[in-house]
């Protein structure tokens, strides 16, 4: 330590990250640290960046903690952990300058791996370890403890937040309590005894959390099915929405099993393919079960004939789409906001469907519970559109909520009285005006009320046809019903800026938490911007008046192809010299720095026209 | 085929089911398939078993994928929901339809090009998991609506209409379903309606997932010289290894057999299958015999016909996935939705 250095000081607000080799037990000791934070009432916003592997590759954790609530991710790290050596030149790249790596200094480094201007802490973490525990594998897995100790030392954490989390989590395994607790105990005398104060980013508790749950997207998803009424779950393992459908397991588990019988009042199927899995939830959907399937990019490719039939034959359907990067490996394990126009417009034909943008796990609860709804009242599918960062980050967001008093929409089923009552019967027929037509379930009347479900080739009375007419009246009443989709989504969120101003901005998902930030920032430099977050394809009318409203709209997303921005031009015919692309693409989630200095720097060199947006 | 509306009068003589249906109720839309075509007395002996069955046609969901064959629903039970799906890809909506309620009967109807090309997967997944269905395959060995190509049914050498030999080895759907767990498997052909509608009730009675592979000649693409699937080929090669009689429940046994001639096989819901032993030695309840005297048979030559295997005591999915006897379709919110008191425990241990 040289006192020459500039050392960064914050308290409850600063950036750690975690370099690790994954497998190595790194996982739940890093998300206890972030954990004992949110217990002394400091919000943090852990991820995870994580490679397609189990083990032997890098893997990171950052930890973005701040009291005033700025979940996203800042942009840049002031305290590295460095435990990785294959990654370490690229994460001591990473610091800001002032910043601290902190690193196993059981074996020497040459002098030419540090930078004059990062404040290196050095922990003899293998050797420490080597001396106190005889296990070999004790001796990795407590490495990560030790290093928590330090770090609760040097930060300010308080050691009895992390004793009651170590107790919470090895409930029940007491001979597991004891040694991370020396472990713990180890790091954290080292810290005291050896280090000195040689951080001057501190933890201070306080009371920022309020009533602030800590929960996962996908896991919320998947509890939204459960609460909204889903039956059937239908899926294919991938990276990453397999914990949706993991987590519908659990809750139904707990939730739907029968007490009685021990019967569940639900069925899961993981099926051979993607392909079969939005097959079933079709045929169930078809049978009047509510059903879902969840998956990723790659999975929608593969079910996209399948969306155009149920869009067609006119069938409820869920599809959870946690989206990340690209095909094939590598990349996915990454996010993304890149299946827009793939999903918007999922199969052949003229098809358009609509899309859930959630922002967090509370959303994709209610959004995940609302997708039923509107895809039985709207017998089509319904996509929800998360992504990695929300679906498998935990995030702090307000308390799930739940009305008793509401009641499922089961949109316009007949039921055999109708059917004995005499009415009419068409199911293809536009009756109310709405584009919606009536449907009637297998198995409802003996004599009434059965039709034929195809694709295409049928008239309002579901007879074959392969007339015009009657092909142009269904797909014209499809529009209609896309119409009327509008006012049932859920609608933007709009947020006006200090003083009036010509700019405004429209984003979506979990770019929402950084643009928050970037906000405050843009604000703190006089710049003024108007946001709305639009939360639902087809967009509402709010949308297209907000545009009209502003000279320059910034349209923020997580794609190359601004492809939310493709879709204001030829949804709502917006000139494409207003909407002004910034985009975010590398894989990480998007930071408040990017966006503040991606509008910054057009709002003070005036804005450029059509498409020249910023990439990361 | 004609385009000619069948009249809607009975005839008043016309006998009744037990469920006051006479056949005619069990019929669909006028056939739009060639004249002649196989298929065409599959859907008759789906109507004779149903109607003889005193199933409520509306009690019946059919699923099909894409294809002649799958185009026949409409042609049967017009007062049943029908769904025509993708190609190759019926068997999965089954499953899904099956899921939301277990109290109707499902009929799968498909072909050769659906179910053993482009459909080979979900065919082997749907019998692996046991959903509880009949599963009708049409077996023509090609595809007719695209006028004549080769399906994955088709023999090795035989000959197209066109005078294209067809060089790959054919897929037996037969040995793939008892390989994959179907507890019922047939094959039949569409020419002896004597056979297969006892079969196809045996089918619609059983529990897990029944199979019937009906070789059913395509008169405008394969029912030439040097095709293995024509009427001539099959009726001079057919060789049944049992004739069964379907016994709706036990005490309704009548026939006399002489001792030994007859097996009998109780299913879960008390139906009765009667088989009348044909080959020597052959029993239907033994899966790996089956299997190796439909491979020694189809090296001869010959294709081998009957209630090939049947496994009475088999379960469906539904057993498998342990689900509640209501259909999952009819649970209302109070059975569904944990409501917001479980809602607020779960926030405070997420907290």
């Amino acid at each position: 330590m040289t006192a020459m250095k500039a050392r960064i000081a914050a308290v409850n607000d600063f950036v750690v990250k975690f370099a690790n080799v994954n497998g190595s037990g790194s996982a739940s000791a890093n998300e206890m640290f972030a954990r004992s934070l949110l217990r002394m009432g400091v919000p943090v916003s852990p991820r995870n960046i994580f490679p397609s592997n189990i083990q032997g590759l890098p893997t990171w954790y950052e930890v973005r903690v701040n009291e005033r609530g700025y979940l996203g991710r800042r942009g840049g790290v002031d305290l590295m952990v460095a435990m990785n050596p294959q990654t370490w030149d690229k994460d001591m790249a990473e610091i800001e300058p002032g910043g601290y790596v902190l690193y196993d200094s059981s074996r020497p480094l040459p002098p030419s791996k540090f930078r004059e201007d990062v404040n290196a802490i050095g922990v003899p973490l293998t050797e420490m370890c080597a001396t106190r525990f005889i296990d070999p594998r004790e001796r990795q897995l407590l490495k990560n403890i030790v290093y928590v100790g330090v770090l609760a030392s040097l930060l300010g954490i308080e050691p009895e937040v992390i004793a009651t989390l170590l107790g919470e989590q090895y409930k029940g395994k007491a001979k597991l309590i004891e040694p991370n607790l020396d472990a713990f105990m180890l790091g954290l005398h080292h810290g005291r005894d050896i280090l000195d104060d040689v951080i001057d980013l501190k933890v201070e508790r306080r009371d920022a959390v309020g009533k602030r749950i800590f929960m996962e997207g996908n896991a919320a998803a998947a509890l939204g099915c459960v609460y909204g009424g889903a039956t059937v779950c239908a899926w294919y393992p991938i990276t990453p929405s397999s914990s949706v459908a993991e987590a519908f397991q659990k809750y139904c588990s707990r939730y739907r099993v029968d007490k009685a019988t021990g019967e569940n009042r639900f069925a899961i199927v993981q099926a051979e393919d993607e392909i079969a899995s939005i097959g079933i939830v079709t045929g169930a959907g078809w049978n009047g079960a509510r059903a879902f399937t969840c998956t990723s990019g790659p999975g929608v490719s593969l079910m996209t004939e399948f969306i155009g039939l149920a869009y067609f034959a006119e069938i409820p359907v869920t599809i959870i789409n946690v989206q990340r990067g690209g095909p094939s490996t590598g990349m996915p394990t990454r996010t993304q906001q890149a299946d827009l126009l793939s999903c918007a417009y999922a199969s052949h034909g003229d098809t358009t469907h609509v899309l859930l943008f959630p922002e967090d796990p509370h959303e994709c609860f209610e959004f995940g519970a609302a997708s039923l709804d509107l895809a039985d009242r709207l017998q089509t599918p319904v996509f929800l559109m998360t992504d990695l960062d929300i679906g498998m980050n935990h995030r702090l967001c307000e308390p799930l909520q739940w009305d008793d008093s509401r009641r499922y929409d089961r949109g316009k089923v007949m039921s055999r009285e109708d059917l004995d009552s005499g009415r009419d019967f068409g199911r293809y027929l536009d009756v109310d005006g709405d584009g919606i037509p009536w449907r009637t379930l297998p198995g409802t009347h003996p004599e009434r009320g059965a039709y034929f479900t195809r694709g295409t080739t049928r008239d309002a009375y579901a007879r074959y046809s392969e007339a015009g007419p009657d092909y142009v009246y269904n797909v014209e009443r499809l529009l209609r019903k896309f119409e009327t989709a509008k006012a049932l989504v859920p609608q933007p969120v709009e947020r006006k800026a200090a003083k009036p101003t010509r700019h405004g901005v429209l984003y979506i998902g979990s770019t929402s938490p950084a643009m928050s930030e970037a906000f405050d920032a843009l604000q703190a430099r006089g710049l003024q911007v108007d946001l709305m977050r639009i939360r639902a394809f087809p967009f509402s009318e709010a949308v297209d008046r907000f545009i009209e409203s502003h000279d320059h709209v910034f349209v923020i997303e997580q794609n190359r192809d601004a492809q939310l921005r493709t879709m204001l031009m030829t949804e709502q015919e917006v000139d494409p010299a207003k909407l002004v692309p910034i985009l975010h693409f590398d894989g990480t989630p998007i930071t408040a720095r990017f966006i503040t200095e991606a509008i910054a720097k057009r709002m003070e060199n005036k804005v450029a026209p059509i498409k020249q947006g910023l990439v990361a | 085929m004609t385009y000619l509306a069948k009249p809607k009068l009975h005839h008043p003589t016309l006998p009744k089911n037990a469920r006051g249906f006479t056949r005619r109720d069990y019929e669909g839309k006028i056939s739009t398939l060639c004249a002649g075509c196989g298929h065409d007395s599959i859907s008759a002996a789906l109507i004779q078993a149903c109607w003889e069955l005193d199933i409520e046609p509306h009690r019946v969901a059919k699923l099909s994928g894409i294809g002649c064959s799958s185009k026949t629903p409409d042609y049967f039970l017009g007062n049943s929901h029908s769904f025509n799906t993708v190609h190759g890809r019926m068997p999965s909506v089954l499953t899904g339809a099956n899921l939301a309620n277990r109290e109707l009967l499902y009929l799968g109807v498909s072909g050769d090009g659906d179910s053993a090309s482009i459909g080979l997967g979900q065919f082997a997944h749907a019998m692996r998991r046991g959903v509880d269905m009949t599963y009708i395959v049409e077996n023509n060995g090609v595809y007719g609506l695209t006028k004549g190509q080769f399906s994955a049914t088709a023999d090795q050498g035989s000959k197209s209409k066109k005078g294209v030999v067809n060089t790959d080895s054919p897929i037996d759907l037969v040995a793939l379903a008892l390989q994959l767990g179907a507890s019922y498997v047939a094959r039949s052909f569409s020419g002896d309606k004597e056979q297969l509608v006892p079969l196809i009730k045996g089918a619609l009675s059983h529990r897990g997932a029944a199979f019937i592979d009906v070789i059913s000649p395509c008169v405008a693409f394969n029912n030439h010289a040097g095709s293995t699937k024509s009427y001539d080929y099959v009726r001079a090669h057919n060789e049944a290894v049992n004739r069964l009689d379907f016994m709706p429940r036990r005490d309704a046994i009548s026939a006399s057999y002489a001792p030994g001639e007859v097996i009998e096989v109780t299913q879960h819901d008390g139906s009765v299958l009667r088989l009348r032993k044909l080959a020597e030695g052959y029993d239907a309840g033994d899966r790996l015999a089956a299997m190796t005297h439909i491979h020694a048979h189809e090296a001869r030559g010959e294709i081998l016909t009957g209630l090939l295997y049947v496994r009475s005591d088999a379960d469906d999915l539904h057993a498998h996935l342990k689900t509640v006897q209501v259909p999952l379709n009819r649970l209302a919110e109070n059975e569904l939705c944990p409501g917001s008191g479980a809602l607020a425990a779960l926030n405070a241990e997420l907290a």
